[in-house]
C-alpha cells in the first residue's frame, strides 16, 4: 500500500458568492515532489490555505489527513506544530530584521536567565543557511539581500522548524534563471532527505524538471493526478483549460489602419536585482479601432510594462513612444493624460477610484482643472457629462451623488470608464478590466469596449482570462519575463497556444 | 398624507442627517449647560462677543488645518508659526516703525515662506508632515525668542489694535444701538436664501434629490434666525468685531476653493486615494505644496490677528494653540485619517473650544480642569465620530 502523507478528501470552500474550492480531493505521497498548477483563480492557494490553516478548521468542509490522522488547524502555527511549512509567494519576513531574527522569530532561542541567546541563534543560522547553500553573515539585514536570497532564508526556517512537507507557492516567479536552477537542485536535495514538497508553478518547463506527480485544478475541481511521465505538456495545458468558449463575447470588428501608439525597444532593469530586467526589449503598436490583448502569467510584466508607459513605474526605462507618428515622451500620468491615454488599472479600488465620494466626483476626477474657468469648476457641465456617461455606460446608481463604495465592482468599474469617456481619449488601456465583475456586467463592459473601438479608440487590454483574451482581441501578444513572445491574430489563436507560450514552451 | 407628511420627513432628514448635526447639538447643550451654571452671564451679549473674539484666530487657522488633514498630513508648528509671525509684525511695527501695509505684507510673505518650506520637506522630500512640522515647532519656538529678544513687545498702533480689537462703526444713530450689525445682518439673510434658493433650483433641474418644500422653508427660516440673533447680539454690544470679518472672508474662501476649486477638489481626492489620483493625472506633490503654502498664510493671517488682539507678542506666544487647532478641526468632523472635513464643520468645532474655554473661565476654573476637560471633549467627539461611521458601515 502507498503510503501518503496527505489526503484531503472532498474539500469545499466558500466565499460570499463564489465557489472557490468544489469538492476536491488531493494526496501527496511520502517523499515525492508533487506539482499542483492551473490557472489564475483556479482554487491552488486557497487550496493550500485550507491546509495550512489559514483558513482554519470548520470554515470549510472536508478532511484533511496528515501522516494518517485527521487534522484540525486553526491557524498556521498549528499546522506548522504538525510539520508543514509553506512559503508563500510575497515573501513574509521583515524587512527590518536580521536573517537570524527572522528565522527564530517567535521562536528565539533563550540562555538560562531567559534572555536571547545570540550567539546560539547566530551559530544555529550558519548552520542552517550552509544546509540551503547561502553563504552569508547571519547579522545581515534581510532589506539588505535579494528576494532570492530571501527566499532561500524562507527555506531555511522551514527546515529549522524540521518541517516534514514543505509548500513552495509560485517561489521562482521573482529568481533570476541561475537562483531558481539553485533552488530546484536544492528541493532535490530535501527529497533525498525524504521531505515531501508541494510545488506550485506556472512555469511549466521547471515542473516537468523537477515534479514527480502532477495534480491540475481548475475552477475550484481537481481535474487531474498523474504520473508526470504519463501527461504529456499539451494534455496538462488542456486540462489546465478545459472550458469550451461559450458565446458571451459579442464582439463587432472594425478595419483598423492608422497606426496610433507606436512602442519601440522598451527595456526596464529590475529596481533591486542587478541584470535583471522586467521588461525586455519590447515593440509593439496599436491600431484605431483595434482591440490589442496582452496576455501572460502574474508576474510576466504585463502590469510593468503599462504602468511604466504612462511613467508611473521603473527608474531605469528606455525605449521610444511615437503616438500618431511623432515621438512622444511621457513622464508621469498627466502627460499621459494630455498625449490621450487613459488607464483602467487592475486595482479599482486602489488605483482607480476615491471609494468615499461619489459618482460625479470619481467621473470628474481626472479632469477638474479642464472643467474650470476663472478657476471654478463649473458643476453643471460636470453634472451633464456624468449624466451622459451613466447613461451611455448605463451604470446603475440611484443618483450621480451615490458614494462609489456602495456600489457594485461592475458599477464601479463603468465609473473609471466614465472619468477617461468624458475625456477626448486616443488609447485606452484596460488592466484585467473584468476581473472581480459578475458575467452581466462583464458583457456589458465588452459592448462598451465594441462602441469605443467603433468610434476610432485603439485599446490594450491585459487579461489573465484567456476565453476573455481570444473572444475580444483582434490580436494576441503573448508575454513571458519580460518579453513578447508570440503574436497571434484573431484567426489563429488558441488557449493551448497561449498558454504554452506563456509557461515558457517555444 | 398631508398630515404625516412634514413630521415624517422632519424625523426622517433628522434621524438621516443627525450626524451632521451632532455637533451644533453639542455646542447647544454646551451653551445651555454654561448659561444655567453661571446664572446667566454666559449668554449676555457682552460674553458671546468674547466667545467670538476668542475663536477668531482659531478658527482662521483650522480652515487651514481641515485641508492639510483632508490630504492625511498634520500640521504640529502652527502654534510656534503664530507666535513666530506675531511677533515679527510687532517688531516690525514697534522696533522699526514701519507703516502697517508693509509690514503686513512681510508678515504674510513669511507665512507663505513658512509654508513652502514645510511643503518642499512632504511633498518633494518624502519626509512624513509629522516630523517635518514637528521639528518647525521647535525651529519657531526658538524663532519667536530670537525675534523678541526674550522680551515683551506691545505694538501699541493703532491701527494694528485694530484688527483685533477693533469693531465696524455705526452706520446712523439709533438709541444706543450699533446698526451696522442689523444692516448688513439682513444682507446676509437676503443672500443666504438667495443661493439656498438657487441651488435647490439647480438641483432641481438635475432631478437630484430635494427636501420638500415646507421642511425646506422652515429650515431657511430656521437659519435666518440663527444668523440674525448673532448680528442682533453685536447691535446690542459694541457692533461687528472686525476680526469676525477676517474670519468670515477666509471661511468664505476657503469654503469656496474647497468645494468648487480643481486644487480643492483634488485635496478630496488625494485624502481618499493618492494612487488613484495621481494616475488620474493630478500633480500630487503640487498640490500638497499648496495645501502647506495656503496653511502658512493662514497661520500668519491668525498669528496677526492674536498678537494685535493681545497688543503684545511674547516668548510664550501661540504656544499650545496648536492642540485648539488640530482639536478644532476633528471636532468639526475632519477624519485624521484623510479624505473628508468642511470648513464650515471646523468653525463649529471652533466654537465648541471657545464656549468651553470661556465658560470654564467664568466657573473660574484653573488650568487643570480646562485641560482635562477639553481633553475628554476632543475624545469624545471623536469616539463619536468613530461609531457613527461604523453605524454607517465606513470604516
Amino acid at each position: 500500500m502507498t503510503d501518503y502523507i496527505l489526503e484531503m478528501k472532498n474539500i469545499t470552500k466558500r466565499f460570499p458568492g463564489v465557489l472557490a474550492l468544489d469538492d476536491v480531493s488531493f494526496r501527496v505521497k511520502r517523499g515525492e515532489i508533487h506539482a499542483l498548477v492551473g490557472e489564475n483563480g483556479a482554487g491552488k492557494s486557497t487550496l493550500m490555505k485550507v491546509l495550512s490553516g489559514v483558513h482554519s478548521h470548520g470554515t470549510y468542509s472536508g478532511q484533511v489527513i496528515f501522516n494518517g490522522e485527521e487534522q484540525s488547524y486553526r491557524n498556521i502555527a498549528d499546522s506548522e506544530n504538525a510539520g508543514i511549512a509553506i512559503i508563500y509567494q510575497e515573501l513574509a519576513l521583515c524587512p527590518n530584521m536580521n536573517i537570524a531574527e527572522s528565522i527564530f522569530l517567535g521562536r528565539e532561542i533563550l540562555s538560562k536567565s531567559k534572555l536571547i541567546n545570540w550567539s546560539e541563534m547566530y551559530k544555529r543560522t550558519n548552520e542552517l543557511l550552509e544546509q540551503v547553500e547561502l553563504d552569508i553573515n547571519p547579522e545581515t539585514k534581510i532589506s539588505h539581500i535579494g528576494i532570492g536570497q530571501q527566499q532561500l532564508v524562507e527555506i531555511a526556517k522551514a527546515v529549522s522548524k524540521n518541517a516534514e512537507l514543505l509548500i513552495l507557492d509560485e517561489p521562482t516567479a521573482a529568481l533570476t534563471d541561475k537562483e531558481s536552477e539553485h533552488l530546484l537542485d536544492l528541493l532535490r536535495q530535501f527529497k533525498e532527505q525524504g521531505v515531501t514538497c508541494i510545488y506550485i508553478s506556472h512555469k511549466l518547463n521547471e515542473v516537468y524538471n523537477i515534479a514527480d506527480t502532477i495534480t491540475v485544478l481548475r475552477d475550484g475541481q481537481s481535474i487531474i493526478t498523474s504520473k508526470k511521465e504519463d501527461l504529456s505538456q499539451r494534455d496538462l495545458i488542456s486540462h489546465m483549460v478545459g472550458r469550451e468558449l461559450e458565446d458571451m463575447f459579442p464582439r463587432v470588428y472594425q478595419k483598423p489602419e492608422d497606426v496610433v501608439l507606436e512602442v519601440e525597444n522598451w527595456s526596464i532593469e529590475h529596481p533591486t536585482i542587478a541584470n535583471k530586467k522586467v521588461i525586455d526589449n519590447i515593440s509593439f503598436s496599436c491600431k484605431k479601432g483595434e482591440i490589442l490583448g496582452i496576455a501572460g502569467l502574474m508576474g510576466a510584466g504585463r502590469t510593468e510594462l503599462i504602468m511604466s508607459l504612462l511613467g508611473h513605474y521603473g527608474k531605469k526605462i528606455c525605449g521610444t513612444i511615437r503616438m500618431n507618428g511623432e515621438e512622444v515622451v511621457i513622464n508621469n500620468s498627466s502627460d499621459a493624460i494630455k498625449k490621450g491615454i487613459g488607464l483602467v488599472p487592475e486595482d479599482r479600488k486602489r488605483y482607480g477610484l476615491v471609494l468615499h465620494q461619489d459618482v460625479k466626483f470619481n467621473t470628474g476626477l481626472a479632469s477638474f482643472n479642464d472643467l474650470s474657468k476663472n478657476g471654478l469648476i463649473n458643476d453643471n457641465e460636470l453634472i451633464s457629462l456624468t449624466n451622459e456617461q451613466v447613461n451611455k455606460l448605463n451604470i446603475r446608481t440611484p443618483s450621480i451623488e451615490q458614494l462609489l463604495r456602495n456600489l457594485s465592482g461592475g458599477n464601479q468599474q463603468k465609473n473609471v470608464l466614465a472619468k477617461w469617456l468624458i475625456r477626448e481619449l486616443s488609447v485606452l488601456i484596460l488592466d484585467e478590466p473584468t476581473r472581480g465583475i459578475d458575467v452581466g456586467s462583464k458583457i456589458e463592459i465588452y459592448n462598451i469596449m465594441n462602441d469605443l473601438v467603433a468610434e476610432g479608440l485603439a485599446i490594450i487590454m491585459i487579461s489573465s482570462e484567456l476565453p476573455e483574451i481570444i473572444g475580444i482581441s483582434d490580436r494576441v501578444l503573448v508575454m513571458h519575463e519580460g518579453k513578447f513572445v508570440k503574436e497571434f491574430s484573431k484567426d489563429d489563436v488558441t488557449q493551448e497556444e497561449i498558454m504554452h507560450y506563456a509557461t515558457g514552451g517555444i | 398624507m398631508k398630515k404625516t407628511g412634514l413630521i415624517s420627513e422632519l424625523k426622517n432628514t433628522v434621524s438621516s442627517q443627525i450626524h451632521r448635526y451632532t455637533m451644533i447639538i453639542a455646542l447647544i447643550a454646551i451653551w445651555i449647560f454654561f448659561q444655567i451654571v453661571t446664572d446667566g452671564i454666559f449668554l449676555t451679549p457682552r460674553n458671546i462677543n468674547n466667545i467670538f473674539l476668542q475663536m477668531c484666530f482659531i478658527g482662521i487657522a483650522s480652515c487651514g488645518m481641515v485641508l492639510v488633514m483632508v490630504a492625511a498630513q498634520i500640521d504640529l508648528s502652527v502654534g510656534s508659526v503664530i507666535g513666530f509671525t506675531g511677533s515679527i509684525i510687532a517688531v516690525l511695527i514697534r522696533n522699526h516703525n514701519m507703516h502697517i501695509v508693509p509690514a503686513l505684507a512681510i508678515t504674510l510673505v513669511i507665512g507663505l515662506l513658512i509654508g513652502i518650506w514645510h511643503g518642499f520637506w512632504v511633498a518633494y522630500m518624502g519626509l512624513p508632515a509629522f516630523i517635518v512640522t514637528l521639528a518647525s515647532q521647535m525651529i519657531f519656538r526658538g524663532g519667536v525668542m530670537g525675534v523678541t529678544q526674550g522680551s515683551t513687545i506691545q505694538p501699541n498702533n493703532n491701527a494694528f489694535k485694530a484688527i483685533g480689537q477693533g469693531y465696524l462703526p455705526s452706520l446712523f444713530e439709533f438709541g444706543k444701538y450699533n446698526t451696522t450689525p442689523l444692516v448688513v445682518g439682513i444682507i446676509c439673510i437676503i443672500a443666504y436664501i438667495l443661493i439656498e434658493i438657487k441651488t435647490r433650483k439647480t438641483r432641481q433641474s438635475y432631478e437630484f434629490e430635494v427636501s420638500s418644500l415646507s421642511s425646506f422653508i422652515l429650515k431657511m427660516i430656521f437659519m435666518s434666525v440663527v444668523i440674525y440673533s448673532v448680528f442682533v447680539v453685536w447691535a446690542l454690544d459694541r457692533g461687528i468685531p472686525v476680526p469676525m470679518v477676517i474670519l468670515f472672508v477666509v471661511v468664505a474662501i476657503m469654503h469656496i476653493v474647497s468645494r468648487r476649486t480643481p486644487f480643492g477638489r483634488h485635496v478630496y481626492a488625494i485624502g481618499g486615494n493618492s494612487e488613484a489620483t495621481q494616475l488620474s493625472g493630478v500633480n500630487v506633490k503640487l498640490t500638497m505644496l499648496l495645501i502647506f503654502s495656503l496653511m502658512g498664510v493662514l497661520s500668519a493671517i491668525s498669528g496677526i490677528v492674536y498678537t494685535s488682539r493681545l497688543n503684545s507678542a511674547a516668548i510664550a506666544g501661540g504656544t499650545g494653540t496648536e492642540t485648539d487647532i488640530i482639536a478644532s478641526a476633528i471636532i468639526g468632523g475632519t477624519s485624521p485619517s484623510g479624505g473628508t472635513g468642511t470648513i464650515i464643520g471646523c468653525i463649529i468645532g471652533a466654537l465648541v473650544m471657545a464656549s468651553l474655554e470661556n465658560g470654564m473661565s467664568l466657573l473660574s476654573l484653573g488650568s487643570f480642569e480646562k485641560y482635562v476637560i477639553k481633553g475628554l471633549v476632543l475624545l469624545f467627539a471623536v469616539a463619536v465620530d468613530v461609531q457613527t461611521r461604523k453605524r454607517r458601515g465606513i470604516v
